[in-house]
């Protein structure tokens, strides 16, 4: 069998592994449903301002509130398997069409991200290892742990305070200028200049975590067998670096920058709060105060099925990079 | 003990984490003393600047800012310990019990944990704790539900390699029960690992209590450093302060805790050192 015929049948097995994964949240999802105080005839009426009985008793029945719960686990997960995710009582929308409009900016801050994280991390990290001990490594090293234990919020909050309202270079919210209706081009800069802050403020954390893996993994790697037949071939200190050293030592920070990728989305409801910037955690954090928790529930099973599909390309991109793994 | 003691204070970080992390407890201890009464009660004009009648300066309301941080310092940590506790003592047993019995057992709870893990840790504590109705137990619950994995993991490698040593075999052969091999033979030889990883979740129990906080699913009847940003939000322009300070208290109590739990490492593992 051809590698790229072995890649698609282990990619095809992982989804099937999966699949219990995505089913077991389902399940836990409609579980949590019934947890919610009130159930979902309680919120219609409530927002409607009426609740005679008759009302409520057929709000319950068109929404299949009154059927015994088995039956409605049943109806549940038959509906989100046809991708039927429910009905948003505030936006009245159905919930499918509201997560796959915010989808993409949220994906966008999710991209710009990991290029940002990874790629400062990766640079940080290579800096402090390449001179251990010198005072640019102590620096680095100190950036990275403050960085770690900095919270996300209050780290959006000061930079949105230092670089818009003190020195107001960049937009403090939202993901487009308000009423100026670019396009082209200049809708691009406008994009990406909100996206600065924001980018930035989810990046700090997930930077300081490839930095100091970056750096342990070259210094470990400096100290294999390879490294010194490679130099005694009189090969230059830099081509040993660049060449040789980093390539295995990218291989944790990516293992990780994948496994970061729940967390990542966590982190963008908590950014996306703070900038205002129109994604799903925006939404996600929207549906807390509606208490539309059919929304909320939304959102938590299409970010479970995210995390589930980037693993999966995470282990798929692996394979192209160390060719000792072998594709089982 | 003095041999860990000397290796803890080599490490120079492990003790300014330390000492601020002392300091975090004595205020938290002293809050009620220093700060009497309700954290929520009025003291003063409203945005009072820092360095003036109260050293915090006061909020949007009117409420001593300082007396906000000594109480949410209780809050914080409180937190933040139990629910570490929570985790650790759940996961240990999943990860005891998986590693030790094997087979089914150890494939079932394996998978579970792997549900667990892969689920985004954020967003299932929102919607646990937004389910829940946000009170201090169903944060301290949400916490240590989206926390024990990585604990569970741990313990099991950690059985896992123990379980074929002489010693367990020892005591099988001795007639022990397996509950007491688990607790009494095997249990204290992973200690290490297992009190680091668990320093280490501490602060990020505070940092998801925060969080939490911030996004208004906090405990309302309780003062927590979340809080008061999310509070001091809409003020951001004219009176940043609210925001920087409590953010400060966070930062410096996790960064102190994180120094800790790396100096226990270094300390508790000197064979790794050498490297």
């Amino acid at each position: 069998m051809s590698v790229a015929r072995k890649r698609l049948v282990y990619a095809a097995r992982r989804l099937g592994q999966a699949a219990p994964i995505v089913f077991g949240i389902i399940v836990t999802n409609f579980f949590l449903l019934q947890l919610a105080p009130g159930d979902a005839a309680d919120v219609l009426a409530g927002e409607a301002g009426s609740a005679t009985p008759e009302y409520m008793a057929m709000l319950r029945e068109r929404f299949g509130l009154d059927k015994p719960v088995a039956t409605q686990l049943f109806y549940y997960v038959k509906n989100v398997l046809l991708l039927d995710l429910g009905f948003s009582f505030r936006h009245n929308m159905p919930v499918l069409f509201l997560i796959l409009e915010r989808l993409g900016p949220t994906l966008l801050l999710m991209g710009a991200t990991l290029v940002l994280s990874v790629g400062a991390g990766v640079s940080l990290g290579l800096l402090a290892a390449t001179r251990v001990g010198s005072w640019r490594d102590t620096m680095i090293s100190i950036l990275a742990i403050v960085s770690y234990a900095t919270p996300l919020f209050w780290v959006g909050l000061m930079l949105i305070v230092a670089f818009s309202l003190k020195l107001d270079w960049l937009p403090a919210t939202g993901m487009e200028s308000v009423g100026m209706f670019y396009s082209g081009w200049e809708r691009f800069v406008d994009i990406a200049r909100h996206l600065v802050l924001p980018a930035v403020t989810l990046s700090l954390f997930y930077m300081a975590l490839y930095t100091r893996l970056m750096r342990a993994a070259m210094i470990e790697q400096a100290g294999m067998d390879y490294v010194t037949t490679a130099r005694a071939k009189g090969l230059t200190e830099g081509r040993v670096t660049f060449h040789h050293i980093l390539r295995n030592a990218l291989l944790p920070v990516i293992t990780m920058a994948g496994v970061q990728m729940g967390n990542l989305l966590g982190g963008s409801v908590i950014v996306e709060s703070v900038f205002g910037w129109p994604g799903l955690g925006l939404l996600a954090f929207q549906s807390l105060f509606a208490r539309d928790f059919n929304l909320l529930l939304g959102i938590f099973l299409l970010s479970a099925c995210l995390v589930v599909i980037v693993n999966l390309l995470v282990d798929l991109f692996y394979t192209f990079l160390d060719p000792r793994i072998e594709v089982r | 003990m003095k041999e860990f003691a000397g290796r803890f204070l080599a490490h120079r970080g492990a003790v300014l984490g330390g000492t601020i992390l002392a300091l975090v407890l004595i205020l938290a201890l002293a809050a009620p003393v220093a700060f009497p009464g309700d954290p929520f009660q009025r003291v003063g004009e409203s945005f009072e600047q820092p360095l003036g009648p109260f050293l915090f300066g006061t909020d949007s309301l009117g409420r001593d800012v300082a007396a906000g941080v000594a109480h949410g310092a209780r809050t914080s940590l409180m937190i933040g310990l139990v629910a570490t506790v929570i985790a650790v003592v759940a996961g240990s047993a999943v990860g005891g019990f998986a590693g030790y019995y094997g087979g089914i057992l150890d494939d079932v709870l394996m998978r579970t944990t792997e549900f667990f893990q892969t689920i985004p840790t954020f967003v299932f504590a929102i919607v646990l704790v937004a389910v829940l109705s946000p009170s201090i137990g169903s944060i301290v619950v949400a916490i240590a539900t989206v926390t024990w994995p990585p604990v569970a993991r741990l313990v099991r490698g950690e059985f896992m390699a123990m379980r074929n040593r002489e010693f367990v075999q020892a005591c099988i052969i001795l007639g022990m029960r397996d509950t007491a091999i688990i607790f009494r033979e095997i249990l204290p030889n992973c200690l290490s690992p297992i009190i680091v990883t668990g320093s280490l979740m501490v602060a990020t129990a505070i940092l998801i209590e925060s969080a939490l906080a911030f996004l208004g699913l906090g405990d309302p009847n309780v003062m927590s450093w979340g809080f008061m940003i999310g509070s001091g939000r809409t003020f951001l322009r004219t009176a940043w302060w609210l925001c920087a300070i409590p953010g400060l208290a966070i930062l410096l109590t996790v960064l102190s805790i994180n120094l800790v739990g790396e100096g226990l490492n270094d300390a508790l593992n000197p064979r790794l050192r050498n490297r």
